[in-house]
């Protein structure tokens, strides 16, 4: 079979970094081949060149054996190259119809157009209205508009910038679906991502980058999430571990914890009872909008108890502020990592000043003690390899999992007491994951009490004492993680509170 | 007092005329702001307008290529303002606001041989048998060519805003400048064009003043036009017929108050001054209380990345 696409001897470098040295690749027409990587790999490099957005320094690019030179995105699309953005590139004010006739080189007026993106999403399982404003659609519909913008094109090529990381698991199984009758049409589909094991059940081969170059190929179907994974990194995979060790008294103490959401949209928290101990992990499973961010808050001091429902070593603190909580050692590290764990365009000093005023002495009467931040922030980003020139870098500037890691640092090395954290490694390569999980477990072998909030289920069993899942806001009993079924774990998001396990 | 001395449809008329300059400038405004680019240099735009096409006017004694010379003029500045801004990123605010007090201070330089002449005026358009219709003819079929030339550009950026490609291209550059990019969409072409747009519209508002008007030159004779144009498009909630609304209705107070300062109403001259100000923004206030927000990327930098 002649390849579709093949890349060879493809360099790009940016001052002071080569992002791809010398790639080469060769997609054949219905593949779905992944690209893989850790962050900063230079897959988004790749495919930037692939699309027009970026031109190569040296190497060649063919298209269906013939030279292939996109000088910018429209004609890289007029050669039947589709893609869909990570952060997705679309306009809120405008509608659907007006979103996807932007895309194309020759929109048709916009009532022809309505009816093609009917038909479309028809055909393919997407169902979207072409007349709504797309500021009120939920991130799979938004998805769904920049799938079926490139659909219309007829792409011989589409191109997916980690498709999934935005949508909950019935949303991937739809677009599975369609990526699957398109490549089942004769679409090669070109998908990055570090999900290894959506990797292994859509793609048909693998092609793994680390530091720009090519480090292996392989079928992902026949290989292990743990061997890519370790192609990946480019080294052995240190599975978290953590030394024996039996939990000690209890330091938090929930009673009947009930709070209304702050937000709109939120779900209330209902009388959440839980005692913790020294130095154990409580992994809190559960689907995403179950009162995550509500117990995160109310734990943080974010949101205000009413006394007697929240002690900290037999001390009410419901009522005490995020800071007066931070003094006694209760820190916390939020989901949403621009905004909320940081401030997106202050820089990492500042960032590490924001929180670690309290426990670091930084204030001094009044007065920030910069030097002393900056200590601080360099001392993240040594321990925990943060990648970035420099701690006066402003956050917005780091990769995903490169703030995350500075994010989860920053809390760590204040030397909490109790640590509460949200998807601890939401979009963070395997490497970087792994070493937030050891984080975690080194906090607890300490003597810390760690609350790990996650959607991801493997993580929670792997480094979880106990596991308790969130449901409409209620929690449910706390188990013993060794040992629990994949049903009993089901069981448990899908809200069968206070279930006795008949065998132990 | 004397109300009955206060004719409706001179009244009518009138406000029209006085309406549009700042139709013109406040048009030209919101093509820029519906680009994403938040441009203060409206009142130095119009008072270079104005000095050109005063200078052209009276050097080649006609009064459209007057009116050509001030577009010219307008677009040449905003030019000034599109390299701050768009080339070298300089804040937009405070590129606008040097613009305009640059505007002001050149135009002084460049009409200095201008006090006191007299430009040579424009005729109103004849519409034959039509002008000479009671109360109709004046209202509507008895001004100058400028005039009709505002309302016309009013429909026509409704029109290709709504209904053109190019109009979606200037909205969607203007909503998101960094998804406009990863399109291939030239996001500094289309901002430097829309700014130039603005500039000349501006240009021609103040020549409307200078030429037709009042119709003589002063040093910062627009006295502030620029200024209600720039709070008329927010107050209009970016729509363009709401800035023909706005444009009126600020026109027809000034024009109402002048004459009932004429009349001698019993109210201090100065409560009457400060009516239209007051009255145009109160009821774009309560007309913008509908769900409709500024463009996205207003007055933020772009810069193209990766």
């Amino acid at each position: 079979m002649t390849a579709l696409l093949s890349l060879s001897g493809l360099t790009k470098a940016y001052p002071g970094v080569v992002a791809n040295d010398d790639v080469s690749l060769e997609i054949a027409p219905g593949e779905v081949h992944a690209l893989l990587g850790e962050n900063g790999a230079g897959k988004s490099t790749l495919v930037k060149m692939i699309y027009g957005l970026v031109k190569p320094d040296q190497g060649e690019m063919r298209m269906r054996g013939e030279a292939f030179t996109p000088a910018e995105p429209r004609a890289a699309r007029a050669s039947g190259v589709g893609m869909v953005f990570q952060h997705f590139s679309l306009f809120d004010a405008l509608t659907v119809a007006e979103n996807i006739a932007l895309g194309m080189e020759n929109a048709p007026a916009m009532r022809a157009l309505s009816e093609q993106i009917r038909q479309v999403s028809d055909t393919y399982g997407l169902p979207l209205a072409p007349d709504r404003t797309v500021g009120d659609l939920s991130a799979g519909e938004r998805q769904r508009v920049e799938i079926i913008r490139c659909l219309l094109q007829e792409p011989k090529l589409l191109i997916m910038d980690e498709p999934t990381s935005v949508l909950t698991p019935q949303e991937v199984e739809i677009l599975f679906e369609t990526l699957r009758k398109l490549s089942s049409e004769g679409t090669a589909i070109l998908y990055i991502s570090h999900k290894l094991e959506e990797i292994r059940t859509l793609c048909d081969a693998a092609t793994i980058l680390r530091l720009g170059k090519v480090v292996g190929t392989c079928v992902p179907r026949e290989t292990t999430a743990r061997d890519m994974a370790e192609m990946m990194v480019g080294k052995v995979l240190a599975t978290p571990t953590r030394a024996g060790h039996s939990p000690g008294e209890p330091v938090l103490k929930l009673s009947g914890l009930s709070r209304a959401s702050p937000s709109a949209f939120g779900m209330p928290l209902r009388d959440i009872t839980l005692t913790l101990r020294r130095g154990e992990v409580l992994g809190i499973g559960g689907v995403a909008g179950n009162g995550q961010d509500e117990l995160l808050a109310a734990l943080s001091g974010e949101m205000i108890s009413p006394a007697g429902m929240i002690a900290f070593k037999g001390a009410d603190i419901g009522t005490a502020g995020p800071d007066a909580r931070r003094r006694l050692g209760i820190l916390a590290a939020p989901e949403e990592r621009l905004g909320h764990a940081a401030a997106p365009d202050m820089t990492l000093t500042e960032n590490a000043m924001l929180t670690g005023a309290e426990r670091e002495g930084l204030v001094r009467n009044g007065f920030l003690n910069w030097p002393a931040a900056r200590d601080f922030a360099e001392r993240i980003i040594s321990t925990f390899d943060v990648r970035t020139p420099g701690p006066g870098n402003a956050a917005r500037s780091l990769s995903g999992g490169n703030l995350q890691k500075f994010v989860i640092g920053r809390e760590v090395l204040q030397r909490p007491e109790v640590l509460v954290v949200n998807q601890p490694t939401w979009g963070v390569d395997a490497s970087a994951a792994a070493a937030i999980r050891q984080a975690l477990l080194d906090l607890a072998t300490g003597g810390a009490a760690v609350i790990v909030i996650s959607q991801d289920l493997d993580e929670l069993m792997e480094i979880s004492d106990r596991f308790a899942a969130l449901n409409e806001g209620r929690l449910s009993e706390p188990l013993p993680a060794q040992g629990l079924s994949v049903e009993q774990i089901g069981l448990m998001m899908g809200g069968a509170h206070g279930m006795e396990v008949a065998h132990v | 007092m004397d109300l009955s001395a206060i004719n409706p449809i001179l009244l009518i008329a009138a406000l029209m005329s006085a309406a549009t300059p700042i139709l013109l400038a406040a048009t030209g405004e919101l093509v820029v702001e519906k680009a994403g680019i938040l441009n203060l240099g409206v009142e130095g735009m119009m008072i270079i307008g104005a000095i050109c096409g005063f200078a052209v006017a009276v050097e080649s004694g006609s009064p459209v290529t007057g009116f050509v010379a001030a577009a010219a003029g307008g677009a040449v500045l905003s030019l000034l303002f599109a390299l701050l801004t768009q080339l070298t990123l300089a804040n937009q605010v405070a590129s606008g606001l040097a613009l305009t007090l640059f505007g002001l201070g050149l135009s002084a330089l460049l009409g200095q041989g201008y006090v006191g002449v007299k430009p040579p005026s424009m005729p109103d358009i004849s519409f034959g048998f039509l002008s000479d219709l009671p109360v109709i003819g004046p209202i509507i079929f008895g001004h100058d060519p400028v005039l009709y030339f505002g309302l016309m550009l009013v429909a026509a950026v409704w029109a290709v805003l709504r209904f053109t490609r190019a109009g979606l291209v200037l909205r969607a550059v203007g909503e998101n400048h960094d998804a406009a990019h990863a399109l291939g969409y030239k996001v500094i072409r289309v901002r430097t064009l829309a700014i130039m747009f603005g500039g000349a519209c501006a240009g021609m508002g103040g020549a409307y003043i200078s030429l037709i008007r009042v119709p003589q030159w002063t040093e910062g004779m627009t006295a502030g036009v620029g200024w209600i144009a720039l709070a008329l498009v927010v107050f209009a909630s970016w729509k363009p017929w709401r800035v023909l609304l706005g444009a009126y209705l600020f026109g027809g107070i000034t024009q109402l108050q002048l004459n009932l300062q004429g009349a001698g109403v019993a109210i201090p001259v100065e409560y009457l001054a400060m009516s239209p100000y007051l009255i145009t923004i109160v009821v774009l206030v309560i007309l913008s209380a509908d769900k409709s927000a500024a463009p996205g990327s207003l007055g933020r930098p772009f810069h193209a990345s990766g």
